[in-house]
């Protein structure tokens, strides 16, 4: 995995709200293909850096790319190039599945490959039974993955996933994490924030933020191991929430 | 701008504004109820007052005043009472709204030519509707009086030194429809369009989505104009049809030009919309989105001249009125529909317009785009 190329380059990047610094000098690299998890207790700098890296807010310093594209100089660019998927899944309750996916399908300028990538959306997501419902009733899983398809349907090299899991049952969240392993298979970069640490085994390599800082960086074994004997990746947030508190 | 994206907005608006059966029907269904129960319910100009009569003299001078009471129409005699004590009560009781007392000596003295007095009590607790009744009882009594001049000279006294005419200019049956359907537009327009468009932009708040749009390649602008342009053609709609109800139901007379109906009409759309917005920016739920409306909305009803003259508000209404676009709007619309001016005569009101459209535009824009950062 060392060998892939950098798909997301974050070089001394800095945010401040007036005297607050809520991202300080985090520097790290994301390679083509890798689940890169972002962990950290609330208020750590998670949202804050996640919105630079999707061109929402600029950089007070430093500089990041995203598949290549400088997010301070063209946030613009940034957004055509990335999925985002948040916690509150953004879809039209009152739309079915099918009408979201146009939906969002139009707004990142699918047109003749639109019906090729409803198919893909319908099968890789498994989607079947619930194109023409609407959203509204479907269950959360079920939603999850409508969220997923309309993130993923522009073939973005890099999808952002907030807080993806929360209020999904297991069986719907082994699903996704099974489609999300699929999608890196293919080349696609995910990076997710999440503070459930059971999953976070399940990535790649993960960094831990606290209070605006990068505290660790790597595979869950080495970030278990930089932090002592004997810890659980659990363990490890605990303590930092308490420092952070 | 890209087409494409702001395609797809549109028809995502389009879809959800079908598919949201209560909105829908208000959008459609208000403006023309708006207008029936105006036209055919809600008359300024009051006729039928349910009248009793306590008729002391008995006679066949005080049957014909009567009868002359009601042939004005704005007196219906339910009955006669036995006393003067009884007609107040039937007034009190709300059996009636006025009541003729002719005394016991009316025949007797009018034959005397002595001068007489009949009473006409009003229930004046509704304004608006005894007035027309005071005027049309004063008017029984200033014709019975000259009939009775002309009949005791012996001859007919030719033409009046006297005649004033009074020609109603534009609404010669001074019917309150007409003045009502152009006000009708601009209420409307104004109200349902600055609710809805509240709504329409808090709920995407509400539901996550607004975050969702921010970071796809939609363009600030793009988002407003996406979420505001189907409001817009909503808005067109809604005149189109209150001006055919009104022209084919109540025979309300366009004598302007439409086209000229069409673009003001616009304006005060794009100001309304600016309006919403701006309240959308104001309100973090639906709820207060709309309350926050209504606030905006009383001062509309009340103030702009739609239902009550301007001219009689006392100074501080009058400069309140003076900030709501919809006090310009009714006098252009009602200026075009009823009167076919153009905009030689209009421009103040639609400079005022312009600047309204402006002003509520920029300055929503600037908060909306600062909340989505």
């Amino acid at each position: 995995m060392r060998q892939r190329a950098a798909v997301v380059e974050v070089r001394a990047l800095r945010k401040t709200f007036g005297a607050v610094q809520a991202v300080k000098d985090i520097s790290f690299e994301i390679r083509a293909g890798e689940i890169f998890g972002v962990l950290g207790p609330n208020g750590s700098g998670k949202t804050t850096m996640l919105r630079m890296l999707c061109g929402l807010l600029l950089p007070t310093s430093g500089s990041a790319t995203v598949a290549s594209i400088d997010v301070a100089a063209r946030p613009d660019q940034v957004k055509a190039r990335i999925g985002y998927m948040s916690q509150r899944f953004g879809l039209y309750a009152d739309l079915t599945t099918e009408e979201n996916l146009r939906f969002y399908g139009g707004l990142y300028g699918l047109d003749h490959d639109l019906a090729e990538r409803l198919a893909w959306a319908r099968e890789r997501m498994r989607l079947e039974d619930v194109m023409d419902r609407l959203v509204a009733p479907l269950s959360g899983g079920q939603k999850q993955r409508v969220a997923l398809a309309c993130a993923t349907l522009h073939r973005p090299p890099v999808v952002f996933l907030d807080e993806p899991t929360a209020g999904v049952d297991p069986g719907a969240r082994r699903l996704f994490w099974h489609i999300i392993r699929s999608l890196a298979a293919d080349g696609t970069t995910t990076i997710v924030t999440t503070h459930y640490m059971d999953e976070a085994e399940r990535f790649d390599r993960l960094a831990f933020l606290s209070r605006g800082h990068l505290t660790a960086v790597g595979t869950p074994a080495e970030v278990r191991a930089a932090f002592g004997q004997g810890l659980t990746l659990e363990d490890i947030f605990v303590q930092l929430q308490e420092q952070n508190g | 701008m890209n087409p494409a994206r702001l395609r797809s907005i549109f028809v995502k608006e389009f879809i959800q504004m079908r598919r949201d059966r209560g909105t829908l029907s208000l959008l459609l269904g208000v403006p023309v109820m708006q207008l029936l129960l105006f036209g055919f319910a809600i008359r300024q100009d009051v006729r039928n007052l349910p009248t009793v009569v306590f008729d002391a003299s008995r006679s066949q001078q005080s049957r014909t005043l009567v009868q002359q009471f009601e042939a004005t129409d704005n007196f219906r005699v339910r009955g006669a009472v036995p006393s003067y004590d009884a007609a107040i009560a039937a007034i009190n009781a709300g059996r009636a709204r006025a009541a003729i007392v002719i005394p016991e000596d009316y025949a007797r003295d009018l034959k005397r030519g002595r001068p007489t007095q009949v009473q006409v009590l009003v229930d004046a607790t509704d304004p608006t509707a005894s007035q027309s009744a005071i005027g049309a009882a004063m008017l029984v009594g200033q014709r019975a009086n000259v009939e009775r001049i002309t009949a005791s000279l012996g001859r007919d006294p030719g033409a009046p030194p006297l005649d004033i005419r009074v020609r109603p200019l534009y609404n010669p049956a001074l019917q309150s429809v007409l003045f009502i359907v152009p006000g009708i537009i601009g209420m409307i327009l104004s109200n349902i369009l600055i609710v809805i468009t509240a709504m329409a932009v808090v709920r995407e708040r509400e539901h996550g989505t607004l975050e969702q749009l921010i970071v796809t390649p939609l363009t600030r602008s793009e988002i407003m104009l996406g979420k505001i342009a189907p409001y817009v053609l909503v808005g067109l709609v809604q005149i189109s049809a209150v001006l055919l109800v009104g022209h084919f139901a109540f025979q309300v007379p366009i004598r302007g030009s439409l086209l000229l109906i069409y673009l003001t009409a616009l304006l005060f759309i794009v100001a309304n919309l600016g309006l919403g917005l701006f309240i959308s920016t104001l309100a973090r739920n639906q709820a207060q989105a709309m309350q926050v409306s209504f606030f905006f909305l009383l001062p509309n009803v009340l103030l702009s001249g739609f239902m009550f003259p301007r001219e009689a508000m006392p100074e501080a209404a009058r400069w309140i009125g003076l900030a709501l676009p919809l006090t310009y709007f009714l006098q252009v619309i009602r200026g075009i529909v009823l009167k076919g001016v153009d905009l030689v005569e209009l421009w103040p009101q639609t400079v005022a317009l312009v600047g309204f459209a402006l002003l509520f535009f920029t300055f929503a824009t600037l908060r909306f785009n600062k909340q989505l950062e």
